[in-house]
């Protein structure tokens, strides 16, 4: 599904960046600019963090996020929430149709079960990552430790629950060239890794390459998808101009 | 699931009421079992747990619920931390299903989920920060203030993805009991809540004991 305000093919790009399978990045993200994900080959997992670059002890809230938007996943139209009541990012434009966001990050241990051990000395850059090393690395180079390691979320991967609660992982759910595409609302720092999901059943390590893809798209207008999506969302844009004193 | 406990009250080594709407913090042991009883029904209890000796470790909702690949926590539920090691395990339970996806309300959620003039009603995540400000050992705040569990609160997740708050389960003397797995400090908010069914509209007082061991 795509909203309006997703990217315009004449909008100029930013700057462009291929994220191999099983790395990490992490960079700010201006408010008004926007981030397109694209999953390359198919099949990938992009677990994400968010906060507030002016203040890092806001940031994004999984129960809030969901509990507003009365969702246990996320898509177009949907917003990322802060603790603080207001819009980090929005979901202007989504191919996948559903990203998960109560899985949490494999670990080394997780992984080490998984797939075995697979270290720099044998393999160089073939090594094994997990997602949730990748996310502490790149959080170190801003300051952020473990106390700031919240609910991520995990793009591309969906995570169905059956009636009584147990998850079950939609192989197969992402095609090659799925897109998602995120608009900044405001300064946000973003930290990003390409390793596979934790209830990703497959019995073989092979993270998938994203490109990423920076545009500007300025700020919601009135009318905007996401911000008119439900009354959580605009009470929470007013929030947020409140902050920006807009 | 439910299961109940063999534990005498007039045995606990700690037995105290947290008021509606207060805060509540005390460190357990390792193999002490901790019980949190709904005195009048329906009351959520929004409950932290952090490792006594490294509280840098602390309740993962993430990872429990990606470690026992379901959403909803009973017996047997074991709670991970951040780090993936075993917190506490959920050994007696006479609700059947507590919720670790709806969070802990806060002034500002409250503003999103209801009304801009709801700031000024009482939340949770101040009596977190309270519990926190008048806890000297720990040096906790609000940096700590993770995603928690909500003892005797109903967030049902259909298979298509919705999510609601609902009328509770829960009912007058249920009770669910934790068995510590290494030494933890609990933090809990009795949830103030006016705005939404997780309280049953009217929050009221909670009963919390612990054992020196399962007997």
């Amino acid at each position: 599904m795509q909203a309006l305000a997703t990217r315009a093919s004449d909008a100029p790009v930013l700057w462009e960046e291929t994220l191999p399978g099983g790395a990490h990045w992490s960079g700010v993200m201006r408010r008004g600019t926007a981030l397109r994900l694209t999953d390359l080959e198919g099949g990938a997992n992009v677990s994400a963090l968010f906060w507030n670059f002016e203040e890092k002890l806001e940031r994004y809230n999984m129960p809030d996020t969901l509990k507003a938007q009365h969702t246990a996943y996320l898509t177009c139209g949907h917003c990322g929430f802060s603790d603080m009541g207001r819009v980090l990012f929005s979901i202007v434009g989504d191919g996948a149709g559903w990203h998960d966001t109560v899985c949490g990050l494999m670990d080394d241990r997780l992984m080490a079960e998984r797939f075995g051990e697979r270290r720099f000395q044998q393999a160089r850059n073939d090594m094994y990552r997990s997602a949730k090393e990748g996310l502490l690395k790149e959080m170190g180079r801003w300051g952020l430790g473990r106390r700031d390691l919240h609910a991520n979320v995990n793009f591309f991967s969906k995570v169905v629950a059956d009636e009584a609660g147990g998850l079950h992982f939609a192989a197969g759910h992402s095609r090659p060239g799925s897109t998602v595409d995120l608009r900044f609302d405001m300064h946000v720092l973003v930290a990003l890794s390409s390793c596979p999901h934790p209830l990703d059943p497959a019995t073989e390590y092979r993270p998938r390459p994203v490109k990423l893809t920076a545009w500007r798209a300025g700020l919601a207008p009135a009318d905007d998808y996401c911000r008119n999506f439900r009354g959580e969302n605009q009470r929470a844009f007013e929030n947020t101009a409140r902050y920006f004193a807009d | 699931m439910l299961k109940e406990s063999t534990l005498d009250p007039r045995h606990a080594a700690v037995d105290e009421i947290c008021p509606a709407g207060e805060p509540w913090m005390r460190e357990v042991r390792k193999g002490q079992v901790f019980r949190i009883l709904d005195l009048e029904g329906n009351q959520a209890v929004d409950t932290l747990f952090y490792n006594a000796r490294d509280p840098e470790e602390r309740y993962s909702a993430v990872d429990t619920i990606q470690r026992q690949k379901s959403l909803y926590l009973t017996v047997g539920t074991v709670l991970y931390s951040s780090e993936g090691n075993p917190m506490l395990t959920i050994v007696a339970d006479t609700c059947g299903r507590h919720d670790t996806l709806g969070g802990a309300c806060a002034q500002e959620s409250n503003t999103v989920r209801y009304a801009l003039d709801k700031r000024f009603m009482h939340a949770c995540r101040d009596n977190f920060l309270s519990a926190m400000h008048h806890d000297h050992h720990h040096h906790l705040g609000k940096r700590d203030i993770t995603h928690n569990i909500n003892f005797f609160m109903n967030v049902p997740v259909t298979p298509q993805g919705k999510l609601t708050f609902e009328d509770g389960i829960s009912a007058p003397g249920k009770y669910v009991e934790l068995r510590a797995e290494m030494d933890v400090v609990i933090v809990i908010s009795n949830c103030p809540q006016l705005n939404n069914p997780c309280n049953g509209w009217n929050p009221t007082p909670v009963r919390l004991l612990v054992w020196d061991q399962a007997q």
